[in-house]
C-alpha cells in the first residue's frame, strides 16, 4: 500500500520525516519496504498563463503562445498541444529548466519562430506513464510559483506492507490512527477535504442542491448477515467529463491508482482516504431496486473488466430486477458500469463481512482494492460518512443534485465487540516483562479501546475498526507492538539437564554423507518434483503423484527415486563439459501406496566418465570408463560402516529394473527385504540420454544403514596359515555360491575369504572361468598343522567338485 | 727389531685409498690376517730375548690396533657414502600430486544445516523431522490458518489431486511432535519445504528450520535470548538484532527478525538494501488455538516458535549470491566445498 506522506500529514501532525516516519512504523508492524520521491527531480518549472496563443504562421500544428511566468516579461513560447489556449494555466519549464531524462531547456527557433522555453505535459515531469496535451492547472494556481512547490512535489510516498490481520490499516486514516498511538495521542476527528471543495462544511457535508427527498434507490439485505449495512445515494446531473482537480489526480497517483473520471476517481479517493470501498453505479442502467443476495449456483455476471463468470451460492450479489450488477466485495459488473457519458450515478458504500468474501476474488484468479479490504475487514460503522464525504466530493467536481444518503442496516448482523480479559501476570508470564499498570491502560486505550480495571487487571473491547482482538494473547501483542519489542530484554531460559538416550542404531547423517564425500562423490540437492516423462522411461508404469499446479510441466511428478534428478544433473553437467562426474543425494522419494503416500529416506549417486581423475601413474585407471564395481566399491564402504557388510547381499535380478543393464544390475538386500539398487544405466538409455560414458547408479534406503553395535571378539594368539587355490567351474556360478560352500566347509577355522583373480582364456575350458582364492586359516585354540590345513583343503576340494562341479587348477 | 711406524703408514695409506667395501676387506686380510705383515712380525718375537719380548709385542699389538681402528673408520665412512648414495638414487619429486581418487564433498546447503543442527543440539534441542507431503490440516488448520485465511494468498502452495499438498514450511512439525510428545520440549526441525515461485530470489523447494520450545515459563523474552544467541554463534560474532512486530496466524506476539548486515556491519551496502538490516526469521509466541490444536493446556504452557532459512542462512556464512545456483549442482560449484 502506498501512502503520501503529505497526505498523512493532514491527518496527524507528523514530527518527523519520513524516513524516521518509515522506520517507526515498521518497528510497530508495519514494514514501510520503500520510501520513493513523489516526482522525479527536475527544476526550472513554474505556474504560468497563456496570454494569447496564435497559429505558427509555417506549421498547421504548431501554436506561438506568449506567456506569463511571473516576471516582469512575458515569454514566447511555440508549443505543439492542441490543449494550448489563451487563459489556461500550465507547467513552464523556463530556460536553464532541467527535466526528468537529462533534458535541458535552452532557447530554440521551431520552424522560423523562436521559443524560450517548453510547456510541459505530465508525462515529461514525471507525473503521468502518459498524457494528451500540456499539463492543465486550475485557475486559482499563483503564477511564478514553482511547480515543485505549488503541487507539494518533493513529497514522499511510503509503500507500506500491511499484514493480512490489519484491514482496518488499509487506509490514510487507518494509518493515521497508528501514527497517533505512537505519538503517545489518539486520531482527532476526520479533517477537511482539501481545497477547491467549496459548498462543503467541516464535516463533509454537501450544503444545498439536494434534489428531492423521495429521490432514492430501496435496498434490500436479504442475506443480512453477509451484508449487514448498505449505504446509498443518488446524484443526478453529474459531469462525468469534467476534469478531476490536479490535487485529487495528485493523491491518486502518488497511491498508485490511475485517474478515470470524477465519478471512478472519487470513490477511490475515499478508499484510499477512510478505507471503505466504495462502488459508482450508473443510475440510468440500474433497473430497480437494489437487492444484496446470494447468487444462485451457476449464477453468471460479466465485471467491469469484461470477464463473464460463474457463481456459486456462497457468493454474495447485488443484483437490480434484472439479475446481478455486482459480485459484493469484489468488483462491479459491466452492465451497469460508469462512462464518461453517465449523468446520473448511485453510489455504494457497503459493509460485507469478511466470511463473505473471502477466498471468493482468489477462485477467478482476481485480487482487487475491495476484496483485499473486505476480506481482512472494513469498519462497519464507517458506510454512511463515506458516501456522504464521497456525494460531497463528487459534487465539488462535477455539480449535481445529491439525494438523502439511505444507510440500511440488519444491526443484530453488524460485528459484535466482545470484551477481552488481559491478566496482568498472564502479560508478564508470555513477554517476560513486568510493565505499570497504567502504561497498559494508556496503549489499549490510545487504541480506541474501551478498557475497565479489574482486579486481575483489565478488559477491553476493540473498537468497530479491530477484527482482531478476540484472546488475550491478541491484546498482550498490541501492548508489546506499542511498547516496543526492544523494551523487552533477553532472558535465558533455564531448563533442568536431562538426559536423553542416544541410539547408536542410526547412522549419523554427517558420517554417511562424508563416507561419499570421501569417495570422490558431491552432494548434489535436486527437486522433489522431476520430469514426468523422463520418470517414465526409467520406471515405466509404476504408479507417480502428480502435482496439480506445477510450476513447469517438466516438474510436475514427485520422484519415485533420486536417479531421475540425479542424471538430469549428470547431463547438465556432462554439457559443461565435466567428463568425470560423481554425485549422491540424500532426500526423499515418494512411493505411492492407494490413498497414501510413502517417503523413503533414501540415499544415491551416480558415477559416469573415467574410474579415476586424470593423473600420472595410473595410465589405465584415468582411461577406463568407472563399471559397476568401482561402484560397489563405494557402495561396501558405506555398507561396511553399519558393522554388518555381510548382511547385505548383491543378487542378480532377472526381474529386475528396466532402466538398468539386465547383467550389470544387483537388488540389494539385507535381512530378506530389497534395500536398494546398483547398476548400469541400460544401454538403450544411455544412448537415448546422450551419456558419453555409462553411467552406474546407486540407490539405497537409509533406514537399511541400521548400524549394528560393533561387540568384541577375541583375537587368536596363533599364527594363521594361507593357502591359495584356483578354483575352475562355470561361468554361470557366481562367486556367492562359491563362498557358501567354501565357508560352509571350512567353518570357524575361515578367518579370511579373498578372490585376488578371475581368469578366462588359454587354458580353461570355454564357458569356464578359474577364480583364484586366498584363504587364510586360524584356529582360537591351537596352531593350525600342515596336517589339519591340507585335510581342510582336501575336503573343500572334494566339496567344490561335488556340488558345484568344480576343478583345481594347478 | 725394526721400527713399525714405517708399516703402519704404509697400511694407513693403503686403508685409505680403498674406494668400496670389498677393497678394504682384501688391505684388512693383508695386514692382519692369518698371513697377514703385522701378524708375521708376530713369528718374529722368538727370535728376540725373553727381556725384549714383552716391549716388542706391545709394539707390534699397538700397530695392530692402529691398523684395525683405520679400517674400521673407513668402513664406517664407506657405509655412509654407499647410504647416501642409495639415497640419492632414490629421491622423488614430492611436488607431484598424490595418487589416487579425490575427495568429493558436501552441498553448502547441507553443511550449514548441519552446522545450525550441531549449535542447537548443544543448547538443548532435539532435532525432529516430518513429512514433506502434507494435509491440510497441520500445514494450514492446526496452525490457525482456516480455509481462505488471507495468510493462505502467502503461500503458493503446491497441491496434489486429492487435496494433499507439499508442505509450504516445517511448522507442521510442530504439531506432530506436541501431539506426539506434549510439553515440555525444545525442538528445531530442518528440512525441505516448497511453494510454486521461481525467480532470482525464489526456488519452488527450499530449505527451513522450524524451531519451537514449549514450557511452562516460556517468554518472550526467552525468545529473543534464544534467537540472539544462534544467530551470534553460528555467524561466530557479535551482531545486533531487532525484532518488529509482524503477523503470522500461529503466533502472538509475532515478530520478524532483523540481524545487523554481516556484509557492512550495519552501515548499509546492496546486500542489506542500505538498510543496515538483514531479515533473517519470523517468530512469536506460540497461538493459544494452536496449542490447543496440538492437545498442550495453553494455561498452564507457553511456547514460542520460529523459522528461518536455512539457504540464507548458507548464502550468507559461504557468501552466495543466487539461490538458483545452489540446486543446479554445477560441479564447478559443488567443489567449492569440499572443506570440512
Amino acid at each position: 500500500m502506498r501512502i503520501p506522506y503529505s497526505w498523512l500529514a493532514d491527518w496527524v501532525e507528523l514530527p518527523w520525516n519520513a524516513r524516521e516516519l518509515g522506520s517507526r512504523l515498521t518497528m510497530s508492524g508495519f514494514e514501510v519496504e520503500a520510501i520513493e520521491p513523489a516526482a522525479p527531480a527536475f527544476s526550472g518549472v513554474v505556474v504560468a498563463e497563456i496570454l494569447s496563443a496564435e497559429r505558427h504562421p509555417q506549421a498547421d500544428k504548431l501554436q506561438v503562445c506568449r506567456v506569463a511566468f511571473g516576471e516582469a516579461e512575458p515569454v514566447q513560447i511555440v508549443c505543439g498541444a492542441a490543449n494550448a489556449r489563451a487563459g489556461l494555466k500550465c507547467a513552464l519549464a523556463v530556460v536553464g529548466a532541467k527535466l526528468p531524462g537529462d533534458i535541458d531547456i535552452k532557447p530554440a527557433r521551431l520552424r522560423g519562430v523562436e521559443s524560450f522555453g517548453m510547456l510541459t505535459s505530465a508525462r515529461e515531469l514525471g507525473l503521468a506513464e502518459s498524457s494528451s496535451g500540456i499539463l492543465e492547472l486550475p485557475p486559482e494556481a499563483p503564477v511564478g510559483q514553482p511547480l515543485r512547490e505549488y503541487l507539494d512535489l518533493d513529497d514522499e510516498v511510503l509503500e507500506i506492507a500491511v499484514t493480512p490481520n490489519r484491514g482496518d490499516a488499509m487506509s490514510v486514516l487507518g494509518i493515521a490512527r497508528e501514527v497517533a498511538v505512537l505519538l503517545g495521542g489518539t486520531l482527532g476527528a476526520i479533517p477537511d477535504l482539501p481545497a477547491s471543495t467549496d459548498g462543503l462544511d467541516s464535516t463533509g457535508s454537501a450544503r444545498g442542491g439536494t434534489s428531492s427527498a423521495q429521490d432514492r434507490l430501496a435496498v434490500h439485505l436479504e442475506a443480512p448477515a453477509a451484508c449487514p449495512s448498505f449505504a446509498g445515494c443518488i446524484i443526478r446531473d453529474v459531469n462525468n467529463r469534467a476534469p478531476t482537480p490536479i490535487w485529487l489526480r495528485e493523491r491518486l497517483r502518488r497511491s498508485g491508482v490511475r485517474s478515470i473520471s470524477p465519478v471512478v476517481d472519487v470513490t477511490n479517493y475515499i478508499m484510499l482516504e477512510l478505507g471503505q470501498p466504495m462502488h459508482a453505479y450508473d443510475l440510468a442502467k440500474l433497473r430497480g431496486e437494489i437487492r444484496v443476495r446470494h447468487a444462485h449456483s451457476g449464477e453468471a455476471i460479466t465485471l467491469l473488466d469484461g470477464r463473464s463468470i460463474k457463481a456459486e451460492p456462497d457468493v454474495l450479489f447485488i443484483t437490480d430486477r434484472e439479475g446481478p450488477v455486482g459480485v459484493a466485495g469484489v468488483m462491479g459488473g459491466e452492465r451497469t458500469a460508469v462512462s464518461a457519458d453517465t449523468r446520473d450515478v448511485f453510489f455504494e458504500g457497503a459493509f460485507f463481512a469478511p466470511e463473505a468474501v473471502i477466498g471468493r476474488a482468489r477462485r477467478w484468479g482476481l485480487v482487487t482494492d475491495a476484496s483485499q479490504r473486505f476480506e481482512r475487514g472494513v469498519d462497519p460503522s464507517l458506510q454512511q460518512r463515506a458516501v456522504e464525504r464521497a456525494t460531497s466530493l463528487l459534487r465539488s467536481i462535477a455539480g449535481g443534485a445529491v439525494g438523502p444518503v439511505t444507510l440500511v442496516q440488519s444491526v443484530e448482523h453488524l460485528p459484535q465487540r466482545k470484551a477481552v480479559s488481559l491478566r496482568r501476570s498472564q502479560l508478564e508470564r508470555l513477554l517476560g516483562l513486568r510493565l505499570p499498570d497504567e502504561r497498559v491502560a494508556t496503549v489499549l486505550t490510545a487504541l480506541k479501546m474501551q478498557v475497565v480495571s479489574t482486579a486481575h487487571g483489565w478488559e477491553a473491547m476493540a473498537p468497530p475498526h479491530r477484527f482482531d482482538i478476540a484472546i488475550e494473547a491478541d491484546l498482550i501483542e498490541e501492548v508489546a507492538r506499542i511498547v516496543g519489542f526492544e523494551a523487552i530484554s533477553e532472558a535465558d531460559a533455564r531448563g533442568p539437564h536431562r538426559f536423553r538416550s542416544l541410539t547408536e542404531e542410526r547412522a549419523s547423517e554427517h558420517v554417511m554423507l562424508e563416507a561419499l564425500a570421501m569417495r570422490g562423490y558431491e552432494e548434489a540437492i535436486t527437486f522433489a518434483f522431476v520430469d514426468p516423462a523422463l520418470q517414465a522411461q526409467l520406471f515405466p508404469d509404476q504408479a507417480v503423484l502428480m502435482l496439480v499446479n506445477p510450476i513447469a510441466s517438466d516438474l510436475s511428478a514427485m520422484r519415485l527415486s533420486l536417479w531421475p534428478g540425479l542424471l538430469r544433473c549428470a547431463l547438465e553437467n556432462q554439457r559443461r563439459q565435466q567428463d568425470r562426474i560423481r554425485l549422491f543425494e540424500h532426500g526423499a522419494r515418494f512411493i505411492p501406496e492407494g490413498r497414501r503416500t510413502r517417503e523413503v529416506d533414501s540415499i544415491a549417486g551416480i558415477a559416469v566418465g573415467p574410474r579415476l581423475p586424470e593423473q600420472w601413474g595410473l595410465a589405465r585407471e584415468v582411461r577406463v570408463p568407472v563399471d559397476f564395481f568401482d561402484v560397489k566399491s563405494d557402495l561396501e564402504a558405506l555398507l561396511t560402516a553399519t558393522g554388518e557388510r555381510d548382511a547385505f547381499i548383491f543378487e542378480a535380478a532377472a526381474d529386475g529394473l528396466t532402466c538398468l543393464h539386465p547383467g550389470r544390475s544387483a537388488r540389494i538386500m539385507r535381512g530378506g527385504r530389497a534395500v536398494g539398487w546398483l547398476g548400469e544405466l541400460h544401454p538403450s538409455l544411455v544412448k537415448s540420454m546422450d551419456f558419453t560414458y555409462p553411467p552406474v547408479l546407486f540407490e539405497l534406503e537409509v533406514a537399511a544403514l541400521a548400524v549394528r553395535r560393533p561387540h568384541y571378539h577375541e583375537i587368536s594368539r596363533f599364527p594363521q596359515v594361507r593357502r591359495d587355490l584356483a578354483v575352475v567351474l562355470d561361468e554361470s556360478i557366481p562367486l556367492s555360491a562359491l563362498a557358501e560352500r567354501v565357508t560352509l566347509v571350512a567353518a570357524s577355522l575361515l578367518q579370511t575369504f579373498r578372490v585376488f583373480d578371475v581368469y578366462r582364456g588359454p587354458g580353461i575350458e570355454s564357458g569356464r572361468k578359474s577364480v583364484a582364492l586366498g584363504l587364510i586359516f586360524q584356529d582360537i585354540s591351537r596352531t593350525l598343522t600342515d596336517d589339519d590345513v591340507e585335510r581342510l583343503i582336501a575336503s573343500i576340494v572334494a566339496d567344490l567338485r561335488v556340488t558345484l562341479n568344480a576343478r583345481i587348477r594347478e | 727389531m725394526s721400527d713399525l711406524t714405517p708399516l703402519i703408514e704404509q697400511a694407513q695409506a693403503e686403508i685409505a685409498s680403498c674406494g668400496d667395501l670389498p677393497a678394504l676387506d682384501e688391505v684388512r686380510v693383508r695386514w692382519l690376517g692369518k698371513k697377514g705383515q703385522l701378524t708375521e712380525q708376530l713369528k718374529s718375537l722368538g727370535t728376540l730375548s725373553a727381556a725384549e719380548r714383552p716391549a716388542a709385542g706391545q709394539r707390534i699389538n699397538d700397530a695392530k690396533e692402529a691398523v684395525q681402528a683405520a679400517i674400521d673408520k673407513r668402513r664406517a665412512a664407506l657405509e655412509k657414502a654407499e647410504v647416501d648414495r642409495a639415497l640419492a638414487a632414490g629421491t622423488i619429486d614430492v611436488t607431484l600430486p598424490g595418487r589416487g581418487e579425490e575427495r568429493g564433498g558436501l552441498h553448502p546447503v547441507t553443511k550449514a544445516r548441519l552446522r545450525i543442527e550441531q549449535l542447537f543440539r548443544r543448547a538443548g534441542f532435539e532435532v525432529a523431522s516430518g513429512p514433506e507431503i502434507e494435509d491440510d490440516f497441520h500445514n494450514f488448520e492446526a496452525l490457525n490458518i482456516p480455509p481462505n485465511h488471507p495468510a493462505r494468498a502467502m503461500h503458493d502452495t503446491f497441491y496434489f489431486p486429492d487435496g494433499r499438498l507439499l508442505r509450504t514450511h516445517t511448522s507442521p512439525v510442530q504439531i506432530r511432535a506436541m501431539l506426539e510428545h506434549g510439553a515440555p520440549l525444545a525442538l528445531i526441525a530442518p528440512g525441505r519445504v516448497y511453494r510454486c515461485d521461481y525467480d532470482m530470489t525464489h526456488s519452488p523447494m527450499f530449505h527451513q528450520l522450524e524451531g519451537l520450545v514449549v514450557d511452562e515459563r516460556i517468554s518472550f523474552a526467552n525468545m529473543k535470548a534464544a534467537l540472539h544467541g544462534f544467530l551470534q554463534a553460528y555467524f561466530e560474532r557479535d551482531l545486533a538484532m531487532r525484532l518488529r512486530p509482524s503477523y503470522f496466524p500461529f503466533t502472538e506476539p509475532s515478530a520478524e527478525v532483523d540481524m545487523s548486515c554481516v556484509f557492512c556491519e550495519g552501515r548499509g551496502c546492496k546486500v542489506c538494501k542500505q538498510t543496515g538490516w538483514l531479515e533473517i526469521s519470523g517468530c512469536g509466541m506460540v497461538h493459544p488455538n494452536v496449542l490447543q490444536a496440538s492437545g498442550v493446556d495453553p494455561e498452564r504452557y507457553t511456547g514460542y516458535a520460529f523459522g528461518m532459512g536455512i539457504d540464507r542462512l548458507a548464502m550468507l556464512r559461504y557468501g552466495l549470491n543466487d539461490l538458483r545456483l545452489a540446486f543446479e549442482n554445477d560441479l564447478r560449484f559443488l567443489r567449492q566445498f569440499r572443506a570440512f
